[in-house]
């Protein structure tokens, strides 16, 4: 079969040809349980697991003892939520989040929200961006932790998270960040950041692995385990370390810190020639603001037309989506779109175009081309 | 000569299994999710390993669930089966694995149940009098007692215990990690409420996973967040995983006669022969008997010998033989077996467990035999 042109890198990406390389050996030669402490197979798998901590502990700048590996950033969000909640259990417990969040952020909240956790959900403005003022005034006495993303997966859109981190430090309260869309696109750093969540396979690593780093050394607490087992991960997460795309999370990671700032350049260049190609349409407009925001990423609203059926036709030579992989299957408008201030109509006409390491001029020249004409006949 | 007898930790993968997965790494990268063919190739993938996951197990694909592994899988039905019944008991064994045992201790340390532990009796079974007894005192408990044990390869009745279970209006788990792709499991006849499988116990992937929940007994998500799985597991799916996992129980099932015939009778000419050459050789548990215990597993005791105490593993590796003291998770702990203690074992003997696959032979048994008759020649 023949896919059309892929244009969707923050639903996910494919492994890069050197990680599955890597990752190779170690669904053969080297299958060892990490765990095993008593011959070679398990001391090979066992360097293999603390290597690629190394190298994400790298991209990261964190401390490699701070990384605990994880299925997924949904289970390290669920992790650092839950497990938080579960840490300060028999006391009020004020949370504060964004409107904004990815599902698993929002998901997760919900269900601590139906244990007895008050959670504020901040608005923002109509670019995609939380208020500073905001989110201070937000704070109570029992506020226990601050969640929000680095960058989001619909708009691209990026928080100060500098900011942010430094006023929930100067507060002493726990600053989590999902910031699966930042890692291994933009620098990310992990100064003042108590937890961060992150995946591999939005950055060419596999899917079905990821981490959650948590910061040692101090006095905020941990979380506390969601996976109860064998004890593995220092305790925060047990069952058997899946070796392979640990491998490949970790030879993602050093990819990334090789090739991120010619590749953000590259796509930067080429995700303004797609959006400018695109918003010279007439009713169209950019979903976010034209700064702060990831270089790969561009939401554009198409009005006078009807989502799904723009969306099917755009699907037949382009690979995009209407938000959020996670809540495609759901025929709602994205609530990310929603919280800026787009009506309902205007949100499921709306495509996000995510751009990555196979993206070409050509693919955009003819991208713009195809969605012109879609646009074009749509609207006849 | 290099023998791997470690196989209870994990296998190597079959070769057709690594096959298998190769293209969704590299062609079929798409997320399940997405609407566009990227995902909707992906999507077909995993619904046809669920169908047949569901078809080999004699079951509907409705209530198969992939999951990151057998620990998450456990963890699952436990705390959501316990959360989702309104149980507040559980019954469980001191011999079961510590996905199971700790996820209860720390429920019942959060007081959301009260935990009984059935007796063991001096083979490793359980007392199924006092199962009863315990049941009678607390009708509508969680029971969560594995089917094979993963040290000392006792198995158990679960025909009997389910419908013990069914008579006191309790939830019946089984961790099913060890005989997974060993054993036929027929759910249609099966007196279980939820079993488990990780993966890599048959010779596919490591991080994957799946939980089997009766439709009768639904239980709500443990990860939160979008509507993966039916909305049961959120993340994204761990694709190759899941095509592995499947491929490996498909491969299991083709020929399980074959492979446990061939199995059994290494570990029948292993058990002769240590009987032969070593004096005073015993067998933990059941697992020295063929017909009463997991035929991939042998649990070897050793007369105490100066020098082997506390060296046997690392004497059996200095020779090429890869073996374990018990279960991996917790061989870097230097707290010994907690299976061992609870048996009473000895502690002057030396306990060694050896496990096997079908990539073993007759000539690694010999090897091993050998080696050991060399390290104990002292003794005799």
């Amino acid at each position: 079969m023949k896919y059309p042109i892929y244009f969707d890198y923050n639903a996910t990406t494919p492994c890069h040809p050197q990680v599955v390389e890597h990752m190779l050996p170690y669904f053969s030669t080297h299958f060892g349980n990490a765990s095993s402490k008593s011959h070679p197979y398990g001391w090979m798998a066992e360097d293999a697991v603390e290597t690629a901590r190394e190298e994400l502990a790298r991209l990261i700048g964190a401390n490699p003892k701070e990384i605990i590996f994880t299925s997924g950033a949904t289970e390290s969000i669920n992790l650092a939520i839950k497990g938080v909640f579960e840490q300060y259990s028999n006391q009020n417990q004020h949370y504060i989040t964004c409107k904004t969040e990815h599902k698993a952020v929002l998901d997760t909240f919900k269900s601590i929200e139906a244990k007895g956790a008050k959670v504020t959900y901040l608005p923002v403005d109509n670019e995609g961006m939380v208020d500073l003022k905001g989110l201070a005034e937000a704070i109570q006495p029992d506020t226990k932790m601050i969640s929000l993303m680095w960058a989001n997966n619909e708009t691209g859109v990026i928080h100060p998270v500098e900011e942010i981190a430094m006023l929930a430090e100067e507060r002493d309260i726990i600053f989590f960040t999902d910031a699966v869309q930042a890692v291994g696109k933009i620098p990310v750093s992990t100064k003042n950041i108590h937890m961060m969540a992150l995946s591999a396979h939005k950055f060419y690593g596999p899917k079905g692995v990821g981490a959650l780093y948590i910061r040692h050394n101090h006095p905020l607490p941990k979380p506390k385990a969601l996976i109860e087992g064998g004890g593995h991960e220092k305790g925060f997460r047990s069952g058997t370390l899946q070796v392979p795309a640990i491998v490949g999370l970790g030879s993602a990671a050093s990819l990334a810190l090789k090739n991120m700032k010619d590749e953000s350049k590259r796509l930067e260049s080429l995700r303004n020639k797609l959006e400018s190609g695109i918003l010279e349409l007439e009713g169209t407009k950019l979903n976010s603001s034209q700064n702060n925001r990831l270089p790969h990423v561009s939401n554009i609203s198409f009005e006078g037309v009807e989502g799904e059926e723009l969306l099917r036709k755009l699907n037949k030579e382009l690979a995009v989506s209407s938000g959020s992989a996670c809540t495609s299957i759901s025929p709602k408008p994205s609530h990310v779109l929603q919280a800026m201030g787009i009506s309902p109509d205007l949100g499921k006409a709306s495509v996000r175009f995510s751009l990555g390491i196979t993206t070409t001029e050509s693919d955009v020249d003819f991208a713009i081309a195809y969605v012109k004409e879609t646009i074009a006949s749509l609207r006849a | 000569m290099r023998v791997y007898f470690d196989n209870a930790a994990t296998t190597a993968m079959d070769e057709r299994v690594i096959e298998a997965m190769i293209p969704y790494m590299r062609e079929h990268y798409g997320n399940p999710s997405s609407v566009h063919s990227h995902g909707r190739e992906v999507r077909t993938a995993i619904e046809r390993s669920r169908k047949k996951v569901a078809e080999l197990l004699n079951t509907s694909p409705s209530e198969i669930f992939f999951t990151s592994g057998g620990t998450e899988a456990d963890n699952t039905a436990l705390v959501c089966g316990i959360e989702t019944h309104g149980l507040t008991h559980a019954i469980t064994s001191p011999i079961e694995h510590h996905a199971v045992l700790h996820t209860l201790e720390q429920l019942a340390k959060k007081g959301k149940i009260k935990l009984s532990l059935v007796n063991i009796l001096p083979n490793g079974d359980i007392d199924m009098d006092h199962l009863e007894s315990l049941l009678k005192d607390n009708p509508k408990s969680m029971v969560s007692l594995m089917h094979a044990n993963n040290e000392i390869g006792n198995l158990n009745d679960l025909q009997a215990i389910g419908s013990l279970a069914k008579s006191y209006d309790s939830f019946f788990h089984s961790d099913t990690v060890q005989t997974m792709g060993h054993y036929e499991h027929d759910l249609k006849s099966l007196s279980v409420d939820s079993i488990v499988a990780g993966g890599h116990k048959f010779h596919g992937p490591k991080g994957s996973g799946f939980l089997y929940v009766r439709k009768d007994k639904k239980i709500h998500p443990f990860i939160f967040g979008g509507a993966q799985e039916r909305n049961m597991r959120g993340g994204t799916e761990n694709v190759i995983g899941i095509v592995g996992i499947a491929k490996a129980l498909e491969l299991a099932y083709e020929d399980m006669q074959g492979h446990r015939d061939h199995i059994l009778s290494l570990k029948k000419h292993f058990i002769e022969s240590l009987k032969q050459h070593i004096p005073d050789v015993k067998f933990n548990g059941q697992s020295g008997d063929l017909e009463k215990s997991l035929y991939t597993v042998l649990n070897v005791s050793l007369p105490h010998s100066e020098e082997n105490a506390g060296m046997l593993l690392f004497n059996l590796d200095l020779n090429g033989i890869s073996a374990s003291g018990g279960s991996a998770c917790s061989s870097g702990a230097t707290v010994g077996s907690h299976v061992l203690r609870s048996l009473k074992a000895d502690p002057s003997r030396e306990s060694v467990r050896f496990s096997f696959s079908r990539f073993n032979t007759i000539d690694e048994v010999d090897y091993t035999v050998q080696k050991l008759k060399e390290l104990y020649s002292v003794v005799v």
